[in-house]
């Protein structure tokens, strides 16, 4: 039992490890997208035993909770898994189109696949500081994905990247130190009822504001977001695509995590907080899309507006709330990493990803012209699309609560997302090429036409099922809401689980 | 650094600081000790001979690249872990065989997967650090 958790992280670690031997020949891409293939059906191995039992853990080692370290799956760590293993296969299958020789030589699916495993081990992870060591995989891993290839602007944006990110684990980390002190214990089960028996309940909000912090910087919430804008645009397409698809919603995952699981005492302070955040997020992330007009810079503002969405499902706190933020999370990660993924092709065929320089893709490409229109309008949530059925979610519940000014401000941030895709659309798609050139797709070679719209199609296959067949993923959704509102389940598992 | 006694001292330090990391290696788990510690030494050492000899010399003397040690100790690591699998145990479980009694104050020596463990820690950070320094002094 204790193998099908272990096995989502353990795949792409040796995937990475024998990738890494094989840099320098062709066959370290296909043992990449190999390893891809395993992992997904390692996690849908994970998602059949959580349908299966409800919620799973797994003691590593043999050393009982809570002193040892606990692998566990509920619902929503699941789902995050099997959408990591997707989006892990999307963009492994993407990478082969994009990424030149040189690169791959220096390791780049090694680094690729150590980051899918340190993301699969923060969603399965069931120990606050594995969490801690699970974000620094991720963080190494992106950093030297981010600055690989070389040139100035990677540099730069490498740079600012990997120091605000360090800032927000010295929080992180402070942080762990001292809810360890309080309460003796690192498993998150066991510090539930730790943390609600803790004597000085002033300092237990103090540490969560601490962890909202920390968290807060690596899911890009307002006012800790300016990182991602620096940088998302400037790393190869297949890798701003993984990075946009997953590593903010790690941030997400660990708030949802901790803000249902321990920091529950004050939710009228805490999540108070969290609304105000969540909304001010999803509102500067939409101004300052509006105002860019580089492809990849626009999406990268919409990533931090979709945020506040899943930030406010949170901060709500009622189960229809929580059930349209892991919606959202699932809906978002798809949806994201395809829209990255276009802006590849798109700047394979019409030549760049600044919006003034290009045009004329909806007639000599309209294959990807209707690729685009779909997670596009998904993002801003037109029916019948996923985003419509997350948007729904989220808006219904803040009407549930009378919150007037919240649906307000959802609803005006929708109106606005699909400003800024009306943009890329009639910029991109419909006005003429400003260099009068045609941008056929003959100016990409076949076989990267051919790997990269693959997974851009497949991605926006994932986004109309969800959209006209929602009914099972609601249904998910919602006993995910469930666990997550009363994770008595989630800590009984953790801590009876006799090995 | 062209100094005569450096060099001359390196040649005999390099050998009796990686003698001692192996001994840390092998004397870890019930003592003081352990792949990490020895690691560190061994990569210590081959820094010393890169400091005498110059970086060339040193990436000729490891005969590997720093960066396959240590993705091979990462694998040799996982491995060690998983080989509980067949056990029946959970991964990282440490698997025991004692040869002359059925515990370490009994037995003569056992053969486990721990060590491989360690081995493995021990290359990953033997890899690591190398690949760093080496790195750093070829840049000058």
């Amino acid at each position: 039992m204790s193998w099908v958790l272990v096995m989502p992280i353990a795949v792409p670690f040796l995937t990475a490890v024998v990738a890494f031997l094989a840099r320098s020949y062709p066959a370290g891409r296909w043992i990449s997208l190999a390893g891809s293939v395993l992992t997904l059906i390692a996690s849908a191995v994970l998602m059949a035993a959580v349908l299966d039992e409800g919620v799973i853990a797994a003691q590593m080692s043999n050393w009982d909770a809570p002193f040892g370290i606990t692998l566990v799956a509920d619902y929503l760590s699941a789902v995050m898994v099997v959408i990591t293993a997707i989006t892990g296969l999307a963009t492994a299958i993407y990478a082969l189109g994009e990424i030149p020789e040189e690169t791959e030589a220096l390791g780049f699916y090694a680094l690729f696949q150590t980051l899918i495993a340190g993301v699969t081990g923060a969603f399965l992870t069931g120990d606050l500081f594995n969490l801690y060591v699970w974000f620094e995989v991720m963080l190494i891993a992106s950093f030297s994905l981010l600055v690989i290839g070389g040139g100035k602007e990677r540099l730069d944006a490498g740079i600012k990247y990997v120091a605000l990110n360090l800032v927000s684990t010295l929080i992180f980390l402070s942080g762990i130190g001292l809810l360890y002190g309080i309460t003796g214990t690192l498993n998150m089960a066991d510090m539930r009822d730790a943390v609600a028996n803790a004597e000085n309940q002033g300092l237990v909000t103090v540490l969560a504001m601490m962890f909202m912090v920390g968290f807060g910087v690596k899911a890009a919430v307002f006012p800790l977001f300016f990182w991602l804008p620096a940088s998302y645009h400037t790393p190869y397409f297949a890798i701003s695509a993984v990075f946009a698809g997953l590593l903010t919603k790690v941030g997400v995952y660990a708030l949802m995590r901790m803000f249902t699981l321990v920091f529950v005492g004050d939710v009228g302070f805490t999540h108070e907080i969290l609304i105000w955040v969540s909304l001010l997020t999803m509102f500067t992330g939409v101004i300052g899309a509006a105002a860019q007009t580089d492809f990849r810079k626009i999406l990268s503002f919409h990533i931090i507006s979709q945020i506040g969405y899943m930030t406010l499902g949170l901060a709500l706190f009622t189960p229809l709330a929580l059930m349209g933020g892991v919606f959202y999370l699932v809906h978002h990660i798809i949806v994201k990493a395809n829209l990255f993924f276009v802006a590849g092709l798109a700047k394979q065929y019409a030549g760049h990803t600044d919006l003034n320089r290009i045009g004329g893709l909806y007639k000599s490409a309209p294959l990807l012209a209707a690729l685009f229109i779909i997670p596009a309008f998904s993002l801003a949530g037109f029916p019948p699309l996923s985003g419509f059925w997350a948007k729904y979610l989220i808006v219904k519940a803040a009407l549930e609560l009378n919150m007037w000014f919240v649906t307000f401000v959802s609803l005006l941030v929708g109106l606005l997302t699909i400003y800024s895709m009306t943009k890329i659309w009639g910029m991109a798609f419909w006005k003429p090429h400003p260099d009068g050139i045609d941008p056929t797709p003959d100016r990409a070679p076949p076989q990267v036409t051919r790997a990269m719209i693959v997974p851009i199609a497949g991605l926006a296959l994932m986004t109309i099922i969800i959209g006209f067949y929602p009914e099972p993923f609601v249904q998910f959704a919602e006993t995910a809401a469930t666990q997550l509102l009363d994770p008595t389940d989630y800590v009984t598992t953790v801590l009876g689980v006799q090995p | 650094m062209n100094s005569v006694i450096f060099t001359a001292a390196a040649r005999l330090l390099v050998a009796l600081m990686f003698v001692f990391s192996l001994f840390m290696l092998l004397r870890g788990h019930h003592l003081p000790g352990g792949g990490f510690i020895g690691g560190l030494i061994g990569a210590v050492s081959f820094i010393v001979y890169s400091l005498a000899c110059g970086p060339a010399e040193a990436r000729k003397a490891l005969r590997v690249s720093p960066e396959v040690i240590a993705m091979l100790g990462l694998g040799i690591a996982l491995l060690a872990g998983m080989f509980a699998f067949f056990m029946g145990d959970p991964l990282f479980t440490g698997q025991w065989y004692w040869v002359g009694g059925d515990s370490y104050e009994t037995a003569a020596f056992s053969i486990n997967t721990v060590l491989v463990f360690d081995i493995g820690v021990y290359l990953v950070v033997l890899g690591g650090i190398l690949s760093l320094a080496y790195a750093f002094e070829e840049e000058t």
